[in-house]
């Protein structure tokens, strides 16, 4: 083995990705947090109102991170599958598992925060949008890749099925994201672009890309915690996870 | 200051939004270490229980 996949190696190996990914967490949900305050305080006290929505349009910068989240952690859970069904490596199928809880947060919030939006704005709690019909289509596969892990006994087993309704899952990714263009309804277009200028002031756009930040950052925080979680639930008889579980008992007699 | 908490008018849409993005994340992190004790307290379970049938295993 060459020095690459013999690194690759040891990092996926449980117990160091156990040990890592307890110190790596922490920093991930520390940063997010702090991202997150300086990114509301711009949005909530720094950003004008908006002419024409007023203050209400506030509700964006939780709306759209935690929306762009909901797909980025289906991307990430879809490629961990991936590799987990073909290549059948343990970690990846225990990401795979840990992004389905945190995707499906996020997606809660975001159909929760646009329904509180979308009363003032559009004067209906609720509308069969070609965008709100596919992103509570999203929040269902969600639950039901997490229904279905939980529902098999075996662990690998159940992650091989939840992987690969993962997999399956993924052709409403493009549905979410192009609907807006495809169907012309309710929900309005795309704000901020990757390509071309964004239609959005300065003053807007920085609290809601801090945000994105943020929400990223705590994504991998939970990721990580529920990744660890993962690992000794599927280790659970081998000895570094025995020594973990000894020196916990002994740390809550104290 | 109360300019600000009123939201011009929407503040019945803003907060509530913005408390339910606090509270889904506070489970979200809060989730993973109850599933972490409750895990460890299993496992530490289950080894007390198998030293405990060694030991009667040798004695008998």
């Amino acid at each position: 083995m060459n020095a690459l996949t013999l690194w690759f190696h040891k990092i996926g190996s449980p117990p160091t990705f156990y040990r890592i990914a307890g110190w790596l967490g922490p920093w991930c949900f520390g940063l997010g947090l702090l991202f997150g305050l300086v990114g509301l305080y711009g949005g909530l006290v720094l950003a004008p109102a908006d002419y024409q929505q007023g203050d209400a349009f506030r509700i964006i910068f939780i709306h759209v991170p935690c929306a762009w989240m909901g797909l980025f952690a289906y991307f990430f859970m879809a490629a961990n599958a991936f590799v987990a069904l073909v290549w059948r490596i343990k970690l990846s199928e225990i990401l795979a598992v840990a992004s389905a809880p945190v995707g499906a947060a996020f997606t809660f919030i975001t159909l929760v925060t646009g329904s509180l939006w979308g009363k003032p704005m559009w004067g209906t709690w609720w509308t069969w949008d070609a965008r709100l019909t596919s992103e509570l289509v999203l929040l269902f596969i969600y639950l039901g890749i997490i229904g279905l892990y939980n529902a098999i006994e075996d662990r690998r087993q159940a992650a091989r099925a939840a992987g690969f309704l993962a997999l399956v899952g993924v052709v409403n990714i493009p549905i979410v994201h192009f609907s807006v263009n495809w169907w012309n309804t309710l929900h309005q277009g795309s704000t901020v672009r990757l390509m071309g200028p964004s239609k959005i002031d300065a003053a807007m756009l920085w609290p809601l890309l801090l945000m994105a930040l943020a929400t990223h950052l705590w994504f991998f925080g939970s990721l990580l915690a529920r990744a660890r979680v993962g690992l000794l639930e599927l280790d659970g008889g081998k000895d570094w996870v025995r020594t973990i579980a000894l020196a916990d008992g002994a740390r809550n007699h104290e | 200051m109360s300019s600000f908490f009123a939201m011009g008018g929407y503040a019945g849409f803003v907060w509530p939004a913005y408390a339910v993005f606090f509270i889904v994340l506070a489970i979200d992190a809060l989730a993973p270490r109850l599933q972490r004790r409750r895990l460890l307290q299993e496992l530490r379970g289950r080894l007390q229980r198998r030293a405990s049938r060694d030991r009667n295993g040798t004695s008998s």
